[in-house]
């Protein structure tokens, strides 16, 4: 935009000339320096993680601490993984994350639809309560949530924390309103003229052209199950049926000073979902910024 | 599809008729397509509170159904319980301090990065990443970094001269602690920001260059009253957020030491899942809801008169 002024006839005289093109280039040099300062401010702690992960046992309760470790070993990966049954809690954890993205992709956008696409009296009403959702905090609902699903017998399974996707996900409900508010309503008229029901409207016609917020969605989920501690704290009491944010943090209680099989497993934690990040990056991005206000 | 065969089979209809007739269907509809929400809300949301309401006023426990106490749970929290007040500073320390720390973090790194440097998007991944790190394995990082004699943050301490404080073994510097952890988390709110920067309308920051506006200038008068329904947006999730803070001292303190990190809903979680006190837990619950529930109203109409809504 600097261009644009420069552009400009000048005002008050002033030559937009060298002067200015120098404070440009003053001010991006200072910009970039503060925003060099501030990554490595955000990224220590992942290369601290990362460093101490790879260290040999000897060089890391030591001080001044080694910064790069010599040599560098996956002894605390291979001890962390095998100190916890990983591949039993990965399991778990995969199967809640896949069930609850399914579930919650797929009640959503019923949902979503029918407060969308479909012109019925009280939809307003719905919409309303379902934001309103929102600001209830979740230990209103956990006490009586945790006895319902006790009476039931769901307690020490994934049930509890799986079915509730299949029913309401404010948030994932409201992300997909507004995507399909802004598909023209023609789409659907034709595809009705054309002899297609709701269903089939739904399924064909608006399904196809929401997959990148069907994806934001889906990718939403997976991370909230992914990184979700409380849920399995309180409903899974059989280690067999662990998560994986549960087993890592029973082990920390566990065996309090190993370090570095502990920052290991940490890592092997993060790095799926870093992966995920990256891949979907843009599509991330524009999730997050379409629960601002702007929707 | 029995209705469309009715639909056909009537004969005569009038417009009229064929519009309730489409109403009812779409309202048959809508409803069909909205059940996994109605029926959620019913069972997930409506039931519990009302049951939650109900628990607050009796001793539920997990071993014994629960009698009528009336008011007594909530009277023993307000006039017994020295550690809910314990809990319920903690928790507002935590809101005081972080929330304000993290509007001008988040707003500090949005507008560098709105200067539109090269590399935005390499700094912007760089400053929303620390988000998605889930929440256990970022509180066993920091656990570390926090490490007294070998932790990274009192080693860059006594690189510069300083002998570090004990964190998260210090009642006085645990609270700190977390408040540190949880700025380094501020990306989203980054990325909120930063969007709502890009609508700024770049005509009045050109025009307020050709009346001469310096940096503050711009930012107090142009910038600020445009960011303002974000960050009143930001403040509140944010509150409501802080009130639910559970996971990292969970993970990292356990409330230690010295209840310096109990929190509110931890608080509230060991008392229903440790102490299997239902009742008193929900009481504590109820307390919580209504103080959200204030705060929120109290920072709307304060903020009325501050918060600017472009093309109102």
């Amino acid at each position: 935009m600097a261009n644009v002024t420069n552009a400009r006839p000048a005002p008050l005289g002033r030559a937009p000339s060298r002067s200015a093109r120098q404070a440009k280039t003053i001010r991006s040099i200072a910009a970039h320096t503060a925003l060099v300062a501030l990554s490595l401010v955000f990224l220590v702690p992942f290369l601290w993680l990362l460093s101490t992960s790879l260290k040999p046992d000897t060089q890391i309760l030591v001080f001044p601490p080694v910064w790069i470790p010599q040599p560098i070993t996956i002894q605390q990966y291979v001890l962390g993984l095998s100190y916890i049954p990983f591949l039993t809690y990965l399991k778990n954890t995969a199967i809640y994350c896949g069930l609850s993205v399914v579930g919650c992709v797929i009640s959503s956008s019923l949902v979503a639809y029918s407060l969308a696409r479909i012109r019925w009296s009280g939809r307003e009403l719905l919409f309303a309560v379902i934001i309103a959702t929102l600001m209830v905090p979740a230990q209103v609902t956990l006490i009586p949530l945790f006895l319902v699903f006790k009476n039931l017998g769901w307690i020490g399974s994934l049930k509890p924390l799986v079915v509730p996707y299949f029913f309401l996900q404010p948030f994932s409900i409201f992300l997909l309103r507004q995507f399909f508010l802004t598909i023209p309503h023609e789409l659907s008229e034709a595809a009705r003229v054309d002899g297609a029901n709701e269903f089939r409207i739904y399924w064909s016609v608006i399904m196809p052209l929401a997959r990148p917020v069907l994806a934001t969605v889906g990718l939403f989920t997976f991370l909230g199950t992914w990184n979700d501690y409380l849920g399995p704290l309180i409903y899974l009491n059989d280690p067999s049926q662990y998560t994986l944010s549960l087993g890592l943090a029973q082990f920390q209680g566990e065996h309090n000073v190993l370090w570095g099989p502990l920052m290991a497993v940490s890592v092997v934690m993060i790095v799926p979902v870093l992966i995920a990040f990256f891949f979907t990056q843009r599509t991330f991005i524009q999730g997050i910024t379409m629960t601002g206000i702007k929707g | 599809m029995a209705k469309s065969a009715e639909l056909v089979t009537t004969p005569l209809q009038t417009t009229r008729q064929r519009r309730s007739r489409q109403e009812r269907q779409n309202l048959r509809n809508g409803l069909l397509f909205a059940a996994p929400a109605i029926i959620g809300f019913l069972l997930f949301v409506a039931y519990p509170i009302a049951a939650s309401v109900y628990y607050s006023f009796t001793s539920y426990s997990i071993l014994q159904p629960g009698h009528w106490v009336g008011l007594e749970n909530y009277r023993e929290l307000l006039t017994e319980d020295p550690i809910f007040y314990t809990a319920l500073f903690n928790t507002f320390y935590m809101a005081v301090v972080t929330i304000p720390l993290s509007i001008v973090l988040a707003m500090g790194l949005a507008m560098l990065l709105n200067l539109k440097v090269r590399g935005q998007s390499v700094y912007r991944t760089i400053f929303y990443l620390p988000t998605i790190v889930p929440f256990v394995a970022s509180s066993l990082l920091w656990l570390w970094i926090f490490n007294p004699q070998y932790g990274l943050i009192n080693t860059l301490l006594w690189y510069v001269g300083i002998q570090g404080p004990g964190w998260l073994g210090d009642p006085a510097w645990s609270k700190p602690a977390l408040v540190i952890m949880l700025l380094w988390g501020v990306g989203n709110w980054m990325i909120i920001y930063l969007a709502g920067l890009q609508d700024v309308p770049q005509e009045l920051y050109e025009a307020a260059e050709i009346d001469g506006a310096r940096w503050w200038a711009k930012t107090r008068h142009l910038t600020l009253p445009f960011m303002s329904p974000y960050i009143l947006y930001s403040l509140i999730l944010q509150l409501i957020g802080i009130f639910q803070y559970f996971t990292q001292p969970q993970v990292m303190t356990q409330g230690g030491p010295v209840d310096s990190t109990r929190v509110y809903a931890l608080y509230l979680y060991d008392m229903a899942f440790r102490f299997f006190r239902m009742g008193y837990a929900s009481a504590m619950a109820w307390l919580l809801f209504m103080l959200v529930v204030v705060l929120t109203v109290i920072i709307f109409k304060s903020s009325a008169r501050r918060v600017y809504y472009a093309g109102q």
